[in-house]
């Protein structure tokens, strides 16, 4: 579904980020992304969104080049492909939840008004916010927030879904609701890539755990290979900072 | 003197509202051209386009950095004479406050896009939106409510400098004073009362700036 072949990733005239990266999700399966900070999750997951333009390698979206010169329209159709849910959620302030999730379907998809409402009540009602629906952003907690924002992902229908830290900014009690939707999406099989470092939920949910390091994967595999017998040193001492 | 003073005035005033008028009509003008003008010179200033931000920028800081007295006298005795036209005094002064104010406009508006995180376009760009719906639907409503009292501000400047169009013959509220009193020697009660107008109508926007900052506010 996805594949990244040698991507690589400079900004400005700083040292690269991304020093090929190769990566390949199949469809339906859940990738969990680690890795200390700066060492260029973030970047790898905003280059698959085509938030950043990747300096080498490729990107195949189904077997279809994705990066390379693109026009506009592409690009923004690619992006409804893609969803994205970010650290701090950019939920639209001056919108209610429904309008928030309404927005991308009324204005892209030729969808009327009073269906995409609809529709927005119903992601409402998965995502554990019936009820909410009228509430702006700031009437919402952190965790409420968050579910609002994977609602908004999932109103475009997207083939995949790329979480950015979803659960970073969130207070302890409320990180659970959160991974709770993640883990139900899991279950329907929505194809996720996901930045995190809640290692219990990614032994649970992903298929494949990478790490990343210095702008290359260090180590990947199935969860309990890399979580209970990484190989290299570095994973090891990541792990052991994550888990204690 | 003091009842001498009151009917000074309102023998003066059917004059003056008619000044008023002029004042407000040619102000309204002035800020509705001037806010479409500042929309698209502050988007220009913030445009990846180098050639599209420079001539922004030259516009703004043409008009920021010179007296709009000169500028007045510019469209009206200048300009004609350059390329060999003529203007009415009206006209000609609707544009030159469109331009002036609307060189601010912009820069409150650039101010105004520019405070709204990337995150917020990032998020529109992320579902799937272009660039100028990003802009239009998610980035420019949050601006605008951040820019109100700025913008309300600018539009007070507006009418008080509307003022100056008097120099080229407009028959506004300081001109129509101005002749008055000249006429009368009563120079206290007619530019008291002239004061008064320019108050009341510069209170009454600002007023209502603050009523619809707390209506957008809800939101
Ligand atoms: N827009 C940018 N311009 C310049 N440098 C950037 C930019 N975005 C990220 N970087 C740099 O790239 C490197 C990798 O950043 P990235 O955000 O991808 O890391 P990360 O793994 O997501 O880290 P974190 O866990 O802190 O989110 C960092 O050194 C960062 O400073
Ligand atoms: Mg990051």
């Amino acid at each position: 579904m996805i594949t990244v072949e040698k991507l690589e990733k400079t900004y400005g005239g700083a040292a690269p980020v991304l020093k090929g990266v190769d990566l390949h999700v199949e469809r339906g399966e859940v990738v969990c992304l680690c890795g200390a900070s700066g060492s260029g999750k973030s970047t790898m997951l905003r280059c698959i969104n085509l938030l950043e333009t990747a300096d080498g390698g490729r990107i195949l979206l189904d077997g279809k080049e994705i990066t390379g010169r693109r026009s506009h329209k592409e690009v923004d159709r690619i992006r409804q492909r893609v969803g994205m849910v970010f650290q701090h959620f950019n939920l639209f302030p001056h919108m209610t939840a429904a309008q928030n999730i309404a927005l991308g379907p009324i204005r892209l998809k030729k969808t009327t008004k009073a269906e995409a409402r609809k529709e927005a009540y119903e992601l409402l009602a998965k995502v554990g916010l019936a009820g909410k629906e009228e509430s702006y952003p700031r009437q919402l907690s952190g965790g409420q927030q968050q579910r609002v924002a994977i609602a908004r992902s999932l109103a475009m229908h997207p083939e995949c879904i790329l979480f950015d830290e979803p659960t970073s900014a969130l207070d302890p009690e409320m990180v659970g609701e959160v991974l709770g939707v993640m883990k139900l999406l899991a279950a329907e099989g929505m194809t996720m890539i996901i930045v995190t470092h809640e290692m219990g939920f990614a032994r649970g949910v992903a298929d494949q755990i990478c790490f990343l390091d210095q702008g290359v994967i260090i180590e990947r595999g199935a969860p309990n290979e890399v979580l209970d017998h990484p190989k290299s040193e570095r994973t090891q001492v990541f792990l052991s900072k994550v888990l204690q | 003197m003091h009842s001498n003073a009151v009917s000074v005035i309102s023998d003066a005033m059917p004059l003056l509202l008619k000044g008023l008028w002029w004042t407000a009509a040619l102000s309204a003008l002035s800020i509705a051209f001037a806010t479409v003008i500042g929309v698209i010179v502050g988007l220009m200033r913030i445009s990846g386009n180098i050639v599209v931000r420079g001539i922004s920028t030259v516009y703004v800081n043409v008009f920021r950095c010179t007296p709009l007295l000169v500028q007045i006298l510019f469209l009206y005795f200048g300009l004609p004479e350059l390329l060999n036209f003529s203007w009415s005094p009206e006209v000609a002064g609707v544009a030159t406050l469109s331009l002036n104010i609307g060189a601010y406009v912009g820069e409150v508006v650039r101010g105004g896009v520019q405070a709204i995180g990337r995150g917020q376009t990032e998020a529109g760009r992320a579902i799937g939106l272009s660039r100028g719906l990003t802009m239009r639907l998610v980035v420019l409503p949050q601006a605008f409510r951040q820019v109100i009292p700025s913008y309300i501000n600018q539009c007070t400047i507006c009418v008080k400098d509307s003022s100056l169009l008097s120099v080229i013959g407009v028959a506004e509220l300081t001109m129509r004073g101005e002749s008055i009193y000249s006429a009368n020697f009563q120079a206290f009660p007619i530019l008291a009362a002239m004061g008064a107008l320019y108050f009341v109508v510069n209170y009454v926007l600002t007023l209502a700036s603050r009523i619809v900052e707390r209506r957008v506010s809800i939101a």
